[in-house]
C-alpha cells in the first residue's frame, strides 16, 4: 500500500475542505477502501478519517414519518435496531445477508453506497479496465463474465454494483443527503449511481469533496412493513455477493395490489429499480401469474453481456419468489439465513 | 506528503502502547510486527478469511482492514487477552474439548469471533451459529467441531 497523509478532522466543514484537495479520500469503516489500496487499485495521497464525526452516527425519526440514517451508522447497528427492522424489514434482511458479522461491525451506510464493483478485472491492475483507467478497454468483455451485468451495461463496462443494502433502499425511494462545498443537497438513490455508458469511471453523483451525510427514507417506506422481503441467490450458502437478488414490497387489500415496489441487485452497475414491473403489479390481482408478468416486464430489456444469459432467467425466478414471499407476509423473525431462498419460505424446500 | 510517521496510542489487552507508525500500518501489522502479539493471524489480508478477528470496544472486527490509527483510544482485545488469571475463556476450553481445529491457524480468529457471536446472542441454534460464523474460514474443514464447541460454550456462558 502506498503511504499517505492521515488526518482526522473534527468537523464536517473541515472534512469537506480537506477532501476537496486532489488525491484525497474519505475513510469511514475502511472495509472496501483499504482493500482497494492494498491492491493498488486506488492510491489516495491523503486519507480523511471521518469515522469520529459524532453528528453522522445517528438514526433520527423525521417529522411526517420519515427516517434519517446518519452516514456513519454501521451496518450491524442499523440491521439490529429493533424499531428499524420492524419498519423496514427488507432493508434489515438485506444488511444481514451482506458480508460477515465482522465486516458489518465496521461497514457504514455511506460506505455501502460508495463500495466499488467486485469485477475481478477491476481488481486486477494487470487487466484492462475502463472504470479503473478510462480508455484502457474492458477485459471483462470476452473474459470470465458469468456474474456480470445483464441490464444497463455498455461495451465500456459490464460490471455490477455489489450492494445488498441499496436494493431495498432504492425500492423504497431512499434519498441521499450530500454536503459539499456549495452546501447540502438531496439526490434520490435511483439517480445517485450512474450507468456506465462511455464514462464508467463516473460512478455516482458526487463531486470532489462531497460527503454523504445521511440516507433518508420517506414516510411511505414504512407502509410496506407487513409484506416485504429481500431474497438473494449466492454461489455458496453465506458470505458471498449476490448472483442475483430482489427486494419486493407490497400493500395488498382484498386480494388486489394497492402499492408495489421492486428492485434487483447483481444485475447492473446500479441497484435496479424495476418501475415497469411495478406498473404491472399496481391494481392487479396478487397472484403468481401477476408476479410472472411483472418479472417479464422487469427483465424485458435484459441482455447477456457475456456468458451470463442464465442470470436473466434466474432474475425472473427470484422476482417471482420475492413477490410470493412478500405476499405471504414478512416473517415474525428473520430466518437463520437472511435472504436465502432456501430458508423459511412457505413452499420452499430446505434441501433445495 | 508531509511526514512519514504519526504517533498512535493503542490500548491492547489492558496495556497501553505508544507507537510511532506510518499511517498505512494496519492494526494487524501493528499487533504482529510491532508488538509481538502474533496470536492474531494474517490469512488473506483482504477481509475474506477472518483469521485476524479481534475485538474493538468489545465487538469483533477484522484487524487487516483496520488502520492502527483508526482505533486509537479504543479498547482492543486479542486472543492473548482472552484468558483471565491463567484460566482459559470458556470458548477456548470448549475448542479444546471438542477438538475444534486441525492445523490451528484459523483458531484464534475463530475463537475471537465465537466469543462475540455468543455475546451478541447469535448462538441460539446450529444454523444461526453457522451463519454468524460465516466470516471465519477453516481450510482444514473443522466446521462441525467448531459449531459443537460454540454450542457448548454458549450453554456454559449462559448458565
Amino acid at each position: 500500500m502506498r503511504d499517505f497523509d492521515y488526518i482526522r478532522p473534527a468537523t464536517i466543514p473541515d472534512a469537506i475542505a480537506a477532501a476537496a484537495e486532489p488525491g484525497s479520500a474519505y475513510l469511514a469503516g475502511g472495509t472496501n477502501l483499504l482493500d482497494l489500496m492494498k491492491g493498488g487499485i486506488t492510491s489516495p495521497e491523503r486519507i480523511v478519517d471521518i469515522s469520529r464525526l459524532p453528528e453522522l452516527n445517528r438514526i433520527e425519526r423525521l417529522d411526517g414519518g420519515g427516517l434519517r440514517i446518519g452516514a456513519l451508522v454501521r451496518n450491524a447497528d442499523l440491521a439490529h435496531d429493533p424499531a428499524f427492522a420492524k419498519s423496514y424489514p427488507a432493508v434489515a434482511e438485506a444488511l444481514l445477508s451482506g458480508a460477515s458479522a465482522q465486516l458489518r461491525n465496521a461497514a457504514t451506510v455511506g460506505g455501502n453506497l460508495l463500495q466499488r464493483t467486485r469485477c475481478s478485472y477491476f481488481y486486477d491492475t494487470a487487466s484492462a479496465c475502463n472504470r479503473r483507467q478510462p480508455g484502457a478497454g474492458c477485459d471483462a468483455l470476452g473474459g470470465e463474465n458469468r456474474l456480470h451485468a445483464v441490464l444497463g451495461w455498455s461495451d465500456a463496462c459490464i460490471a455490477t454494483h455489489p450492494s445488498d443494502f441499496c436494493v431495498p433502499l432504492v425500492a423504497l425511494d431512499a434519498v441521499v443527503e450530500i454536503e459539499g462545498k456549495k452546501g447540502r443537497r438531496h439526490v434520490t438513490l435511483e439517480e445517485f449511481h450512474r450507468l456506465p455508458g462511455e464514462t464508467p469511471q463516473r460512478e455516482n453523483a458526487l463531486e470532489p469533496g462531497d460527503l454523504i451525510v445521511a440516507v433518508r427514507l420517506p414516510a411511505e417506506a414504512a407502509s410496506f412493513s407487513a409484506n416485504a422481503r429481500y431474497l438473494k441467490v449466492r454461489e455458496r450458502t453465506s458470505y458471498a455477493f449476490a448472483v442475483v437478488s430482489a427486494a419486493a414490497a407490497l400493500v395488498v387489500d382484498g386480494g388486489k395490489i394497492r402499492a408495489a415496489r421492486l428492485a434487483l441487485g447483481g444485475v447492473a452497475a446500479k441497484p435496479w429499480r424495476a418501475r415497469t414491473a411495478e406498473a404491472v403489479l399496481l391494481g392487479a390481482d396478487a397472484s403468481e401469474a401477476t408476479f410472472a408478468s411483472a418479472a417479464d416486464a422487469a427483465l424485458a430489456d435484459a441482455s447477456p453481456s457475456g456468458d451470463n444469459a442464465f442470470k436473466i432467467e434466474l432474475a425472473r425466478r427470484i422476482v417471482v419468489r420475492a413477490l410470493m414471499s412478500a405476499l405471504s407476509g414478512t416473517p415474525e423473525r428473520l430466518p437463520a439465513l437472511p435472504a436465502s431462498p432456501f430458508s423459511n419460505i412457505p413452499g420452499a424446500r430446505h434441501d433445495a | 506528503m508531509t511526514k512519514t510517521t504519526i504517533p498512535v496510542h493503542l490500548d491492547i489487552n489492558g496495556r497501553h502502547h505508544d507507537l510511532q507508525l506510518e499511517p498505512r500500518v494496519t492494526l494487524l501489522d501493528a499487533l504482529r510486527d510491532r508488538l509481538g502479539l502474533t496470536g492474531t493471524k494474517k490469512g488473506c489480508d483482504h477481509g475474506q478469511c477472518g483469521a485476524c478477528t479481534v475485538h474493538v470496544d468489545g465487538e469483533r472486527v477484522l484487524a487487516c482492514l483496520t488502520l492502527a490509527a483508526q482505533v486509537e483510544g479504543r479498547t482492543i482485545t486479542t486472543i492473548e487477552g482472552l484468558a483471565r488469571e491463567g484460566e482459559m475463556h470458556p470458548v477456548q476450553a470448549a475448542f479444546l474439548e471438542q477438538d475444534a481445529f486441525q492445523c490451528g491457524y484459523c483458531t484464534p480468529g475463530q475463537i475471537m469471533s465465537a466469543v462475540a457471536c455468543i455475546r451478541e446472542g447469535h448462538a441460539g441454534s446450529d444454523d444461526e451459529i453457522r451463519e454468524y460464523m460465516a466470516g471465519n474460514l477453516c481450510r482444514c474443514g473443522a466446521y462441525p467441531h467448531i459449531v459443537a464447541a460454540i454450542r457448548q460454550a454458549a450453554l456454559e456462558v449462559q448458565s
